[in-house]
């Protein structure tokens, strides 16, 4: 088992570090893939500076085969689909807020029977494809909080399909309200810093251990900065016999308060701090995949942004100590969980 | 004055409606069903699920965790190129109903059997019409079936229905919970092959799975485009009221059962006063009809098949010489008079001879509808000082 001491630096001397195994395509290839198909395009109005389109290429250009996406409510919905406009050139469908999972469920079933039935282009009006993937996109409202019953249910049910969460950690298509993502601390529209209150004064879900615990094949959390890790994984994902969950932290400027051109570092920083640790769960074996060789201190994250500046005043040096606790705390239990099998591309 | 289809009894079933309405699902073998149970429309899941665990229909039922999500997978699998059905009633339509509004603005043409039970509260599990009410304004379909052969024969028919390229919308059928999903009737099932002919293959017009032609289904509609969707919608429901009667026809030129028309009539060609009923109240209304007629009064019913899209000009057409009509609803619009008074005063107002009309209340709840019920509505109509408010049949002071 790795050991860490009280600053969270895991002991490498018990620590079994494997490099990349599984080769992951190259930033040429993704370009190619984006070249080939353009699935998503741009023209969209989601802010500059956002996350989300990071991630939906990424993870689109990563596959090759036919993929079906189905989107929550949210962001990326409204973005993107203003009619008669569409970024999607791949099948694309919405139908609520809090059902995107229970969606998937039927277009990944209506798949498999038609194709089971052998279901002629003449007998159907057009020809069924091979292969096809169906890969889900939620918010963390939608995923966490409002969709969390069906998320749930599906993965019960062992559906063959990608349920990917961009985390932006509150409700910020509409303009910022808290979820149950939401840092405890941080300050959103519903839980305002006011003469009163410091944020929101509850802890944050672990949504993925939620989902790990529905024994699924492959569970992951990833970062749009760390782009090789999510191409590895969004592979692993594709690969899995039954339905597979990632859960991707994809800062949002307008909410967080910082300036666009820093998402990416921004995300970095939360792995680094070890706020939010890169790990996967392959048939419930955890692996770690960033082990940061110098952690830095969560103040080092939260200081970039706006929604956590009143942590940062002297007077409440306390609650950052009780962050940095918590991070510490969490991290060692993962650290437990992986007995020591790190994975890193 | 007859029933519609007399089942030859050497080649009826004994079964209940929710038996028949799963024997209609065998026989259509539709792709897709995601099911939830709730009383009283479990049976038809459970019969229905039997029949695919015994290989008797090749359906994927889909185990989901909620109606929520029975609509939602429904909607998913319709959009991506399946045939779909699914069943449920009360609270379970109440908690489809955010999806069956979307179902329907994305014209999807999912069948749905309803066994109608009273909303909550207070919670209650037997027959009155608050779900399929509550429906009203979805944009589904509604039929409304008598007993256990019309619902079976109905729900052959609404895949038709629902799957006409001018209609292409969600169609519920409703069949009264317990009164019709438990009762054991004769019921005379057609032949398998002669279903699957008349109910065809399931041709998408935009399936989400043509991976050669992508198409973005359900998308962000603003100001500038949402109203000509709905207006679009409006009209696909009129269409409805043409399709309705054409798919009668061609079912009863496939099977030599002849639904004819927006409703059944009975006892109304020279009747000056008229009862308007849903369901299976309307069997114990022909009862109260032939008992009174035999009395002397000239007493007839009308029992409206298709709820929504509303059949107004027929109906008017119907009414028109009667003196006074009572319509029965079997659920309140609280504030204001029953959801099916509101249709016929609609109808009525523009013609020129309007005969009075009355709203009367009864069995919500399961409450028993007995036919001295009937009987009193039917009296109380021909007394022309009878005051314009709502009545209550059968319940206690």
């Amino acid at each position: 088992m790795t050991v860490t001491n009280s600053n969270g630096n895991a002991d490498s001397a018990t620590a079994t570090i494997t490099r990349a195994v599984p080769r992951v395509k190259t930033l040429k290839e993704l370009a190619a893939q984006e070249e080939r198909e353009k699935r998503f395009q741009g023209g969209h109005s989601l802010c500059a500076g956002c996350s989300i389109p990071v991630m939906v290429r990424s993870v689109l250009n990563t596959i090759d085969i036919p993929v079906v996406v189905v989107n929550a409510t949210g962001c990326l919905e409204v973005a993107t689909t203003r009619y008669p406009t569409t970024a999607w050139n791949v099948p694309w469908l919405h139908v609520a807020f809090e059902n995107a999972a229970a969606a998937a469920s039927g277009v990944e079933v209506a798949f498999r029977v038609l194709k089971r039935k052998g279901r002629t282009a003449q007998e159907l009006g057009f020809e069924l494809p091979g292969e096809v993937r169906v890969v889900v996109f939620g918010g963390d409202g939608g995923t966490y909080d409002i969709g969390l019953q069906a998320l749930s249910g599906a993965l019960e049910r062992g559906h063959r399909f990608t349920y990917i969460c961009y985390d932006n950690e509150a409700y910020m298509n509409t303009g910022n309200q808290r979820s149950g993502a939401t840092p405890p601390l941080a300050h959103t529209t519903t839980t305002p810093v006011g003469r009163e209150s410091l944020g929101k004064l509850q802890q944050r879900k672990d949504l993925t251990e939620i989902a790990v615990a529905h024994h699924v094949p492959y569970v992951a959390q990833a970062s749009i900065s760390h782009w090789q890790d999510l191409v590895r994984k969004v592979e692993a994902a594709l690969r899995a016999d039954g339905p597979s969950f990632l859960n991707v932290l994809a800062p949002c400027q307008r909410g967080w308060g910082y300036e666009p051109c820093l998402t990416v570092e921004i995300a970095r920083l939360a792995v680094e701090t070890r706020f939010w640790p890169l790990y996967e769960v392959v048939e419930g074996e955890y692996r770690l995949n960033a082990l940061p060789k110098k952690p830095k201190p969560v103040s080092e994250w939260l200081k970039t942004q706006k929604r956590f500046a009143h942590l940062l005043k002297p007077e409440n040096r306390h609650l950052l100590d009780e962050l940095q606790l918590q991070v510490d705390r969490e991290w060692e239990k993962l650290l437990r969980r992986c007995e020591g099998r790190v994975l890193e591309v | 004055m007859s029933a519609i289809v007399v089942p030859k009894l050497e080649e009826a079933e004994l079964l209940t409606g929710a038996q028949a309405v799963a024997h209609a699902m065998r026989q259509i073998e539709p792709d897709v069903v995601p099911v939830y149970p709730i009383t009283p429309q479990t049976p038809i899941i459970e019969e229905f699920s039997q029949m695919v665990a015994d290989g008797l229909c090749d359906s994927e039922i889909i185990n989901v965790e909620s109606e929520h999500s029975a609509m939602s997978a429904a909607v998913g699998a319709s959009v991506a190129g399946a045939r779909v059905m699914t069943a449920t009633a009360s609270q379970g339509l109440a908690l489809m109903i955010e999806i069956l509004y979307i179902a329907a603005s994305m014209r999807c043409p999912i069948v749905i059997p309803i066994g109608n039970r009273a909303l909550s509260g207070p919670i209650n599990i037997h027959c009155d019409h608050s779900d399929a009410y509550l429906a009203r304004d979805s944009g589904a379909v509604q039929i409304f079936a008598e007993n256990a052969q019309e619902a079976y024969d109905y729900t052959l028919m609404a895949v038709r229905l629902a799957e006409h390229r001018k209609v292409l919308l969600p169609v519920l059928v409703n069949l009264d919970g317990f009164t019709l999903t438990h009762s054991a009737e004769v019921v005379q099932l057609l032949p398998d092959e002669l279903v699957k002919e008349f109910v065809g293959y399931y041709r998408p017009l935009h399936p989400l799975l043509n991976v050669q032609r992508p198409t973005t289904q359900g998308p962000f509609d603003m100001p500038d485009f949402y109203y000509e969707h709905k207006r679009q919608q409006a009209d696909a429901t009129l269409e409805a009221l043409g399709v309705f009667l054409e798919v009668q026809r061609e079912y009863e030129g496939a099977t030599g059962r002849g639904y004819r028309g927006y409703f059944e009539v009975y006892g109304l060609e020279d009747a000056r006063f008229a009862l308007v009923a849903l369901g299976s109240t309307a069997g114990t209304a022909k009862a109260v009809v032939d008992e009174l007629r035999d009395r002397g009064q000239k007493v007839g019913l009308l029992k409206p098949w298709l709820f929504r899209p509303f059949p107004h000009e027929a109906l008017r057409e119907a009414l028109k010489e009667v003196e006074a009509v009572a319509v029965l609803d079997r659920a309140l619009s609280f504030g204001s008079w029953g959801p099916l008074y509101e249709e016929v005063a609609s109808a009525l107002y523009p013609s020129d001879n309007r005969p009075r009309l009355h709203n009367f209340t009864y069995g919500l709840g399961g409450r028993d509808v007995t036919p001295e019920q009937i009987e009193r509505a039917l009296t109380l109509i021909q007394d022309p000082k009878l005051p314009r408010t709502m009545h209550y049949l059968g319940v206690r002071a």
